[in-house]
């Protein structure tokens, strides 16, 4: 699924060179779910940014269902990310004048889909985000921050991308929305068969995926199974 | 992205702010529609003194005595004052190829009163048959002068639409006598009226035989005019030509002591008057569209600027750089073009209400609001392009971080 061979990003600044990320190595298998945890500026950013075809390594391999995607175009990488990338940010980033179903819509119109059968996948991706129906037509803006995560995590998964990436998800939420946000993630996975990769500093958030890959200073320093995973049990 | 959705995509952003919206594309209105009634009421006005002075008779020339001086227009001609021009050049002229009709004319102002004791001083002009056939008169009532009243040198006169009226009301002027600077004439025709065409219109004014004006009532023996009708439109500089080389050695001179004007010379005169006012009228109306589009520009800039978290989802989630610029250039063309649609039906109304309550001719045609609507669509995609190629250009990275 994701294969990333020794890779690195150095950001030039006139003279100065900053080597965010050095030498970077992992696989992420289908269905997996995934943290990508360190403290801020070790370069969990950075390789978000790679991982989500927003940004190209200055070095290494990076393949992505078995397609080299280090060295693409601008809109050859807009291309990867409309069909196999879902993303989820930490500011949710939904159109705030919009409709429920509009945002979660929003993809499917780049995709290219046929207007009759938007609604439906975007009905689907709602009802697996657990989004109460009674919502749908309400404008974005109006939700609460737990519910327009979870718009979020629904158009993120609308157009059923190889991977959906989530960057502090549950930043800007308290902690129980928080929870749910994550138990929406792990029930995605484990009931949807998502492959899901969760980007945060907290290592409480963390220990709700299966796999943690620690980050420091632009290297993994570590990436094993997590053997006390938190469940969220969501129907409480 | 399809265009429908594009469509839908723009309509959702354009109406998110719909007063900035509205005050924007306010501008493009103002624009377009002062740039349409300016050159509608040009060209209408254009148009209304083309009618009225072909209306006076076609292919016409006139000679007139003395010499029009350079810088000073047909208006100071010297009219009446010189007496270079005869009877018998008529009759030299009357041999050139080419004539349809000739008419020698003397005119003064006198002051005329009818029987029931109502008075106006207007012009008398003495004239032969060929007046009513150079200057395009149809007698509504009764009969012209002829020949033989010409000949005869008899007291009858054919009265203009306005001295009719002014004279005798709304009874039958045909039959009754009036007294022109104190000598009787007989009414013999009344003329259809032909509006008013520059200074002196057919309509106030009196006509009476030639020899009449001549030997009774000025007692001259020269003319104040000559007017030709010529055929063929192509043969009015040829004519022109005969008539200035047969005039001077007539009147044995070097230089012409006579001006030949043609009716085109007036009518060029007078169009080049009016099309150098519309230019200008279009040419302010023009700049506040300048203006407009400014606006537009801004706009969409500002749009830009607090929309870049919305570029940068976009791009997250897949748009590609030609689908961003098509989106803001799409909304800044939308703008312009429901603008300049407004725009010109704005300018339309003002055009008509112009023509309904100011009396003054318009005319809406079908080049300008071309012009109005290419130059909205274009200041759309012009003022548009910069601020959507910026968007598009946006790192989509730094987009969604910013605040």
């Amino acid at each position: 699924m994701i294969s990333c061979e020794n890779i690195t990003k150095v950001y030039t600044n006139g003279d100065v060179e900053t080597v965010v990320l050095k030498s970077v190595s992992f696989q992420v298998k289908a269905g997996e779910f995934v943290a990508i945890m360190g403290p801020s500026g070790s370069g969990k950013s950075t390789l978000m940014h790679i991982l989500g075809a927003l940004d190209s390594p200055t070095g290494g391999t990076y393949l992505l269902d078995g397609k080299d995607v280090s060295k693409l175009t601008d809109d050859q990488l807009a291309e990867i990310r409309r069909t196999k990338i879902g993303f989820v940010f930490q500011s949710f980033n939904l159109l705030s004048r919009s409709s429920v179903l509009r945002n979660v819509m929003l993809p499917l119109v780049y995709a290219g889909v046929p207007h009759d059968r938007r609604e439906a996948l975007a009905a689907s991706a709602l009802t697996a985000a657990g989004m109460p129906k009674d919502r749908w037509h309400h404008l974005s803006n109006q939700l609460s921050g737990g519910q327009m995560q979870r718009v979020a995590i629904a158009r993120s998964m609308v157009n059923n991308p190889s991977i959906v990436l989530a960057d502090e998800p549950t930043g800007n939420l308290d902690s129980k929305t928080g929870e749910i946000v994550l138990g929406t993630f792990q029930k995605l996975n484990q009931q949807g068969g998502h492959t899901i990769i969760l980007i945060t500093h907290e290592p409480y958030v963390a220990e709700h995926a299966d796999r943690i890959i620690q980050i420091q200073d632009g290297e993994i320093v570590h990436d094993k199974a997590n053997s006390k995973r938190r469940q969220v049990n969501l129907s409480v | 992205m399809k265009i429908i959705d594009l469509f839908n995509e723009t309509y959702a952003s354009l109406t998110v702010n719909k007063v900035r919206t509205g005050l924007t594309m306010l501008g493009i209105v103002i624009g377009i529609s002062s740039v349409i009634a300016m050159v509608s009421i040009g060209q209408g006005a254009q148009a209304q003194i083309q009618t009225s002075i072909e209306g006076l008779g076609s292919n016409l020339l006139s000679i007139l005595p003395g010499v029009v001086q350079p810088g000073r227009g047909i208006v100071s001609s010297g009219r009446g004052a010189a007496q270079t021009l005869k009877n018998e050049d008529v009759d030299l002229l009357r041999s050139i190829e080419g004539l349809a009709a000739i008419s020698p004319e003397s005119s003064r102002r006198f002051q005329i009163v009818a029987p029931n004791g109502n008075n106006t001083n207007t012009t008398v002009t003495g004239g032969q048959t060929s007046y009513g056939l150079v200057h395009n008169l149809i007698v509504a009532n009764g009969s012209f002068i002829s020949d033989a009243d010409d000949r005869s040198i008899s007291r009858k006169a054919v009265l203009g639409a306005t001295v009719a009226a002014d004279l005798f009301l709304d009874t039958d002027p045909v039959g009754q006598a009036i007294r022109v600077n104190n000598v009787t004439f007989t009414v013999i025709g009344v003329l259809q009226a032909k509006g008013a065409a520059g200074f002196s219109g057919p309509d106030d004014m009196v006509i009476v035989p030639l020899s009449t004006m001549q030997k009774i009532l000025a007692g001259i023996d020269y003319l104040s005019t000559i007017t030709v009708s010529v055929a063929d439109k192509d043969q009015i500089n040829d004519v022109r030509d005969q008539m200035i080389s047969l005039l001077l050695v007539r009147h044995r001179v070097a230089e012409p002591d006579f001006s030949v004007i043609s009716q085109a010379d007036v009518l060029g005169t007078l169009s080049s008057i009016i099309t150098t006012f519309t230019l200008f009228l279009a040419s302010i109306a023009g700049i506040s569209l300048l203006v407009g589009g400014i606006g537009i520009m801004n706009m969409m800039l500002t749009t830009v600027t607090e929309r870049t978290r919305e570029i940068g989802l976009r791009k997250a989630i897949g748009a590609q750089k030609r689908d961003i610029t098509a989106q803001f250039l799409t909304e800044s063309v939308m703008l312009t073009f429901v603008g300049g649609v407004a725009g010109i039906a704005l300018g339309w109304l003002i055009a008509t209400l112009v023509s309904q309550f100011a009396g003054i001719a318009t005319s809406v045609s079908f080049s300008a609001v071309m012009l109005a609507f290419g130059v909205s669509a274009t200041i759309g995609i012009v003022f548009g392009y910069y601020p959507a190629r910026r968007a598009a250009g946006l790192n989509p990275i730094e987009a969604l971080r910013y605040e």
